[in-house]
């Protein structure tokens, strides 16, 4: 099969003569070239932005994590030292959790949601802009840091007292944590206006209960962030005023209660692990129904187990603080409660496992991940009902067990699911397909190098080998099967094999760009309404707006069943697509790009500069932000029709946006 | 602080979508008013946020001055009758703005600011009265949890003044009399969670013995 060349059957006006806001920018035109990515609001274009960004935090955190276990592989490590090797496991997983995972799952939303549910964009395209420019400031604010006096050393979750200045007299934590603020923010905004989006753009006929799964997952993930950022929000204020203006909110020797940072950090924090993990649930949720030629068993089950998951993820973040002495009577509920969250966790298991029964199974790359996922993720969902246990956790408390643990449901989990997703939706975004077998040694090196990084830390962790030691020695290293020495360096060997598996997939996007196979218009047989479009989509999604009758619409078009029951094929996508060219909207009017997302995004890491430099800086950054939000205020979202040229008369023109 | 005037400031001038835009929504409530009202959600957390704090710190006052030593209720309560009177202009503005009648939205748009103002200014005094009492910002964790908590609802009021201010000049340059009612209303959805806000933290802080 080839691409099918259709002549463009719809009129995509862009405005040509724009009219100015502010009196002095006039609206950005271009359709090519660099002004037309850093001042587009389409979707899918911020959408690809997101992802390549995070892709490229996802290079940095691992190389520091490729540090942190070469600092690990030999006794009396030598590669880092030990205020370094604080700065790089806190680092490492600060990109991973909020410079790579949550972006990439938010670049994947910004892409898919608008075309799963049959809409042309999302509900605020500026604020989306907007978003991502924020992430992208914020991202980079957090790692100026390494260049000017070291970054943020207290670890992730930025304990006090280690979070305070006499732990930690650099700026790296007042970097962090501001960084995280404007970061914060893109997730906010970017949360509004997804559930807006879903809520609010859905196709005729979509009813909540026909979206596909990635969506659903997507609009519990985003719930979950509106309503867990501003727990952090206070959090990193009060760290920031503790830091930068006297305030003692964490100082025990001040009187102060260092568990309310606990408090309020794993409030954010235990959402934030669902928030990281559901979307991965919802790409493979679309994968293994596709290469199963089968349904989704259960699909309300796995609809309303994900929401479950988001309700009583509220009621568990005090888990991560049985060591801290709560008492016996928050130590049972908060037990009772995170053994209460693996069934809504398991049911969904069950659900893959029993979609996979009895389908032909396709064994893709992107079917492959997603089986990877089922299996890495369910072992590390026991380690985590093994901490569920509070006086088991007790022992495991800071040892690198719990690394063992989170690493499984983090990379077996969420980053597998992520990788399934890229070769699954790879046709959709750039219409050509990833080479299937580079795609194998990627799974395959990446499966072998996690278990080889991560499993053997279970062992570590049991023997006590406490989690963030810099180094460790010889003599120490302990004998025959539980030698400390040996699986440490076991692990280093694990995380080599695990990089040179990303690498290939860093290999395989650029062997794609070269000389990838074109796409077909449907690769993979695909039953979701994002593959009822062309690879990649045109800049408005749809011709004209499909009206939706069934849970995975685009299958049930082209297969219907037949006298005997069974489900035969009746159109092929290119007849499908047709039908929708043939009642094409005649004018249709995009949102228009403009200035002033970036504008406003530019302002908050000049703020947060001035923070901590000097206050007149900050005032410069708030004048930046007013200004570009007057210029916003004051600007149509969509130019006027008679912006474009030729001015638009007539009455059918469709508005997006 | 300036980063919650951004997100004010971007959830809440995307107004110009429904001028153009397919009204047609799946739920029949409109993209702004929709996110307006998630946005209030969110603002629900970060208010619980400081409370939770305060209502931890409250006690520990160190070597600095007590809340009871300091605070002037008849002082507050009066600024706090201000607040909620703007309210009702608020609605009457809103009223205004639904009949088409820009001329009175204008009038009680105006009126409410002042009243914000009002209130903010009597906030500015208090400060400064407790301060020269001796309850500076690093005082106490109780001083510290009570700027903090009350600084970031005057921030939230100081932006709706400015919202306020903004869509009464935006409306002098709109034609049409009547097409900036959603604007007036989204405004007026976020006033009025600021006031109520504001009941919470008055009962708490000033009412509520420590």
């Amino acid at each position: 099969m080839a691409i099918i060349e259709r002549p463009p059957s719809t009129e995509v006006a862009t405005p040509a003569t724009p009219s100015s806001s502010l009196g002095a920018l006039k609206r950005p035109v271009s359709t090519t070239g660099w002004k037309s990515w850093v001042f587009t609001v389409d979707h899918k274009k911020l959408g690809i932005m997101y992802s390549a960004t995070a892709l490229f935090f996802f290079i940095v955190g691992g190389l520091e994590a490729v540090l942190i276990r070469l600092q690990l592989a030999a006794p009396n490590g030598k590669v880092l030292n030990a205020d370094l090797y604080n700065q790089m496991f806190t680092m490492h997983a600060t990109t991973m959790v909020f410079l790579f995972v949550m972006p990439m799952a938010a670049g994947l939303a910004n892409y898919f949601i608008p075309l799963q549910i049959g809409a042309r964009d999302v509900a605020f395209p500026r604020i989306n802009a907007f978003g991502f420019w924020a992430f992208l400031f914020g991202g980079i604010f957090i790692n100026l840091s390494w260049f000017m006096g070291g970054a943020a050393d207290g670890g992730w979750f930025m304990y006090a007292p280690n979070s305070g200045p006499v732990f930690s007299p650099s700026h790296g934590i007042d970097f962090w944590a501001l960084g995280l603020q404007i970061t914060g923010i893109a997730s906010l905004t970017g949360a509004v206006n997804l559930i807006t989006t879903v809520l609010n753009m859905r196709a005729p006929g979509m009813k909540l209960m026909r979206m596909p799964i990635f969506t659903w997952m997507q609009l519990v993930v985003q719930f979950l962030l509106l309503f867990a950022v501003p727990v952090i929000t206070v959090a990193l204020f009060l760290l920031s005023f503790q830091r930068n203006f006297g305030a003692t909110f964490f100082d025990v020797a001040a009187g102060a209660d260092p568990l309310l940072w606990q408090h309020l950090f794993w409030i954010f924090g235990h959402p934030e692990v669902y928030i990281l993990i559901l979307p991965s649930f919802g790409v493979i949720s679309e994968v293994l129904p596709v290469f199963s030629r089968k349904p989704l068993f259960g699909y309300p089950f796995v609809v309303f187990s994900g929401a479950a998951i988001g309700f009583v993820g509220w009621g568990v973040w005090a888990h991560h603080m049985f060591a801290s002495g709560l008492g016996p009577v928050s130590v049972a509920v908060f037990s009772v409660a995170t053994m209460a969250i693996a069934v809504p966790t398991g049911v969904k298991v069950v659900n893959w496992t029993m979609t996979l029964w009895g389908g032909k199974l396709e064994f893709t790359a992107a079917m492959k991940f997603a089986i990877g996922l089922i299996v890495l993720f369910t072992i590390g969902g026991l380690s985590g009902v093994t901490h569920s246990v509070a006086p088991s956790d007790t022992q495991q408390t800071d040892t690198y067990y719990i690394v063992a643990h989170f690493h499984y449901v983090l990379f077996g989990g969420a980053i597998f699911g992520l990788f399934s997703g890229f070769y699954y939706w790879w046709p959709k975004v750039f219409g050509k397909l990833l080479n299937e077998k580079l795609g194998t040694w990627n799974f395959w090196l990446m499966v072998i190098g996690m278990n080889m990084t991560f499993g053997p830390m279970h062992i570590l962790g049991l023997q006590g080998q406490p989690r963030r030691m810099y180094v460790w020695t010889e003599q120490r290293a302990g004998e025959g099967f539980f030698n400390l020495g040996f699986w440490n360096t076991f692990a280093s060997i694990g995380s080599l094999i695990l990089t040179v598996g990303v690498l290939l997939f860093l290999i395989n996007i650029v062997i794609t760009a070269r000389n990838g196979k074109i796409a077909p218009l449907d690769p993979w047989n695909a039953r979701s309404l994002e593959w009822m479009t062309s690879n990649p989509p045109k800049e408005h999604n749809f011709d004209s707006i499909p009206t939706v009758s069934h849970l995975d619409e685009f299958f049930h078009r082209k297969y219907q069943e037949d006298a005997n029951g069974q489900m035969v094929q009746v159109k092929t996508a290119e007849q499908v697509l047709k039908e929708l060219e043939d009642n094409a909207d005649a004018h249709i009017h995009m949102p228009s790009p403009s200035y002033w997302p970036i504008v406003i995004a530019l302002g908050l890491p000049v703020i947060a500069f001035g923070m901590i430099y000097s206050i007149p800086i900050a005032l410069v950054g708030g004048v930046i932000v007013l200004f570009g939000t007057y210029g916003w205020a004051i600007e149509p979202s969509t130019a006027p029709d008679d912006d474009f040229d030729p001015p638009t008369t007539t009455k059918d023109v469709v508005h997006v946006g | 602080m300036w980063f919650t005037l951004a997100e004010h400031a971007v959830v809440t001038t995307e107004e110009h979508d429904t001028e153009h835009g397919d009204h047609h929504t799946s739920t029949g409530l409109s993209n702004n008013k929709l996110g307006m009202w998630l946005f209030l959600g969110s603002e629900c957390l970060l208010f619980g946020g400081l409370i939770s704090t305060y209502m931890l710190y409250r006690g520990r006052v160190g070597e600095g001055p007590r809340p009871s030593q300091i605070f002037d209720i008849p002082f507050t309560s009066v600024s706090s009758f201000v607040l909620l009177m703007s309210s009702l202009t608020m609605v009457l503005a809103v009223s205004a703005a639904h009949k088409g009648d820009d001329r009175n939205t204008n009038l009680w748009i105006t009126i409410t600011a002042l009243l914000g103002a009002t209130f903010v200014g009597g906030q500015v005094y208090e400060f400064t009265a407790f301060y020269n009492e001796g309850l500076g910002f690093s005082t106490s964790l109780f001083s510290s949890s009570f700027y903090v908590l009350t600084g970031f609802h005057g921030v939230h009021v100081t932006v709706g003044i400015i919202m306020l201010m903004s869509i009464v000049g935006i409306m002098k340059r709109s034609k049409t009399p009547g097409s900036k009612a959603e604007t007036v209303e989204m405004i007026g959805l976020y006033w009025h969670f600021v006031d109520v806000v504001w009941i919470i933290i008055f009962t708490l802080i000033y009412l509520v013995p420590a």
